[in-house]
């Protein structure tokens, strides 16, 4: 069996540098917050803020690769076998079973990663951004804004947010080791090819 | 020497020359007139009137413009609250009030012979000090217990000290006036509420000759500004005023015909866009300028007052002769003619909404007894409020006499070599008396003392930009601005709430993962067998 790419060159970038990218947010965010003191104020606001603005790059070529290549339908969520895979990481797994779900280069996600990612790309994410830039731009809100929310009231999701994005990264760096080896889920995101008989 | 370290000499020296022309920045305009040249200025005076009147003869209308401006008159009409203010008007936590101790207070009017502050100062032309301002030479000292005059005979001060000042030069400095500087509104102004930066704690002697790290406008290593540098003048009228502050300078860079041409704010020159970065810009609308970059004051050396509690005056030692007590550094912890004191340096500032608009509790204002510390002055402003910044503050505190019938606060006979007189008869009931009396104030004989607070605006002693207090220093849950109320403090203000479901959610999530975990790896034990 032919070895297939599974994530691409852009798209194992693009996975990398947003992991890091979220990584050093989070560091500067939860010093910028107080939760953590290892970082002068003054120092946490400027790599947050450059981290930020990395990142929102980042994404927009990452929205242009989806929307070019025809990716984005990687992440439509689907019911087809969505308790399949429930069921088997919650009973399955300790039984021995198959995984139910058998991934191709069009449908690489199985429907929990489906709607797991969906959720990341248009709820938390999407909620960090406009609340941050908000947060950022507060100066210069427009008299419409202004009236209408206040400082804190951006504090508080943007904060909200980043503990959703902690709930999902433990969520996601645990799942990847449940390949038939620890590994064998993130080599392909790694080296882009699947071991053909690791799925 | 040899070579390379004769070339890294004259590097130096030519270093040292060029910095010399660089911190020379505040250009002085050469004086259009040798003042020793003229005939009138020859003297030899007796009088520093004559002074005055030699003066006038070329100067025609300056003292008439002096006699209009509140260094004259101690009257300042308050357009904002209506009241009547000035220094013959107002009380504070200091020396109390002008009233009934001239001529001790009226030593530092823009005059000669003001006894009796129940009259108009002195009408008479000559009676304007025009030296006090315009001395060059340092030597021209106005006596603090002559009603403005210079001393004509050789005087004791301070009393008791057997240091005898000698009469000033009079010719001499009149041929040597020029523009003011720091050190002649310093003479005045760095001596409030009784000595050496007492009173306000951005302003003591250490302005006269700053390093760069207490006041980098006033330093000669810096910009080497005269105080008139920002506080630009007009026909004598000098700009800046205490009573009503220019809390929010919404003019920035000020340009002849365009501006008022004040210079009395930071904006008057650094604009309303100071920094280089955004984040730090975006902060000028909620906090004047002077909230980070006088990290601190009375940084020069000299001490200021921060506590004076009247109510312990008079205490004598067992011959009946007054007690002077010392604190660590030297300056007076207890004086039997004042009371306790407490003395800080490098003070940080309390922090407040300001509108600019003070409010003061003149002698006579009913009083909230039963709320201690009474405000002696009110500043105005708030989080709501458009117009207000947070400033930073000296508060002073201390407690004070007041009525406890009328309840309110009181003239304050001080000084005087009279029988009634606090400094010299240690009796707060001939004082307060004398003073009712000699000012014609209502005063029911019932007296008490009552602790105060007055605020004092920080705006002097600016500190390199280095020096600017750290953002961490408000963004943190210790902050200098804890409890301002009414902005956002990232890294201050935080919802516990939100953190604590926030923590909870994580900590659940990775609960969850472990137990899995372990299921996993218990699971994969049984299937192998």
């Amino acid at each position: 069996m032919s070895r297939e790419m599974i994530f691409k060159r852009f798209e194992r970038f693009w996975h990398w540098t947003q992991a890091l990218l979220i990584f050093v947010l989070l560091f500067t965010g939860f010093n910028i917050h107080g939760t953590l003191d290892s970082l002068k104020f003054s120092t946490a606001v400027q790599v947050h803020t450059l981290a930020a603005w990395a990142l929102i790059v980042l994404w927009v070529f990452a929205i242009f690769w989806h929307f070019t290549t025809g990716e984005w339908r990687q992440y439509i969520p689907t019911r087809n076998g969505l308790f399949a895979v429930i069921h088997y990481y919650l009973i399955g797994t300790f039984t021995g079973a198959e995984h139910p779900y058998k991934k191709t280069t069009k449908a690489k996600h199985n429907p929990l990663q489906r709607l797991a990612y969906l959720f990341f790309k248009l709820g938390i994410t999407p909620v960090i951004w406009v609340s941050g830039l908000l947060y950022l731009f507060y100066n210069d809100w427009p008299e419409t804004v202004a009236g209408a929310m206040e400082l804190e009231t951006v504090a508080l999701v943007h904060t909200g947010a980043a503990f959703a994005m902690m709930v999902f990264i433990i969520g996601h760096v645990y799942m990847v080791t449940m390949g038939k080896t620890l590994t064998s889920h993130i080599k392909p995101m790694i080296t882009g090819y699947e071991n053909p008989d690791d799925h | 020497m040899d070579k390379r370290a004769a070339i890294t000499f004259v590097c130096g020296l030519l270093l040292m020359g060029f910095s010399g022309l660089v911190s020379a920045a505040a250009d002085r305009s050469p004086p259009t007139a040798d003042h020793s040249k003229f005939k009138a200025l020859q003297g030899p005076f007796e009088r520093a009137e004559d002074v005055t009147a030699a003066c006038l003869e070329c100067h025609t209308e300056a003292g008439e413009q002096v006699r209009g401006t509140t260094h004259w008159t101690w009257l300042y009409e308050h357009e904002e609250t209506g009241q009547t203010l000035g220094k013959s008007k107002v009380i504070n936590s200091f020396c109390g009030m002008t009233v009934t101790n001239e001529p001790r207070c009226t030593s530092c009017h823009v005059g000669y012979g003001w006894e009796d502050m129940n009259e108009p100062p002195p009408e008479a032309d000559n009676a304007v000090d025009c030296l006090v301002c315009h001395d060059t030479t340092g030597e021209y000292w106005k006596f603090p217990t002559l009603a403005g005059h210079p001393t004509y005979e050789p005087r004791e001060w301070p009393k008791g000290s057997g240091k005898m000042v000698q009469p000033p030069d009079l010719a001499n400095i009149a041929q040597n006036v020029g523009a003011s500087d720091r050190q002649n509104c310093g003479s005045c102004h760095f001596y409030g509420g009784g000595a050496d930066g007492v009173k306000h704690g951005d302003l003591d002697s250490s302005l006269v000759d700053p390093p760069k790290h207490v006041d980098v406008h006033m330093s000669p290593e810096g910009l080497d500004f005269a105080c008139s540098d920002c506080h630009t003048t007009s026909g004598h009228e000098v700009t800046g005023s205490r009573y009503q502050v220019n809390a929010r300078d919404e003019l920035g860079i000020d340009v002849p015909g365009h501006t008022d041409l004040s210079r009395a704010s930071c904006e008057s020159c650094h604009g309303m866009e100071p920094h280089e970065e955004t984040k730090i810009n975006d902060h000028v609308d909620k906090l004047a300028c002077q909230s980070c970059h006088i990290p601190a004051f009375a940084r020069g050396g000299v001490a200021t007052k921060t506590w004076w509690d009247w109510s312990t005056a008079g205490r004598l030692d067992e011959d009946g002769n007054p007690i002077k007590e010392l604190d660590e550094n030297g300056d007076p912890s207890y004086l039997s003619e004042k009371g306790d004191f407490r003395h800080g340096e490098n003070v940080v500032p309390e922090y407040a909404w300001f509108n600019g608009t003070v409010e003061y509790t003149l002698a006579g204002e009913p009083l909230d007894i039963d709320n201690p510390p009474v405000p002696i002055n009110d500043i105005q402003g708030s989080a709501d409020d458009p117009d207000s910044r947070i400033w930073p503050f000296k508060i002073m505190r201390g407690k004070q006499p007041f009525d406890t019938e009328l309840q309110t606060l009181l003239a304050t006979h001080v000084f005087g070599a009279d029988d009634t007189s606090l400094w010299s008869n240690f009796s707060w009931e001939k004082a307060l008396q004398a003073a009712s009396d000699l000012s014609g104030r209502p005063y029911s004989g019932e007296f008490s003392f009552i602790e105060t607070t007055m605020h004092w605006p920080i705006t002097h002693m600016v500190a390199p930009a280095d020096d600017a207090v750290r953002c961490g220093s408000c963004h943190q849950s210790d902050s200098r601005l804890a409890g301002i109320g009414g902005i956002y403090m990232p890294g201050h203000d935080r919802n516990v709430w939100l953190d604590r479901i926030g923590w909870f959610l994580v900590a659940a999530t990775l609960f969850a993962v472990l137990l899995h975990a372990i299921a996993r790896v218990i699971f994969r034990g049984r299937s192998a067998k």
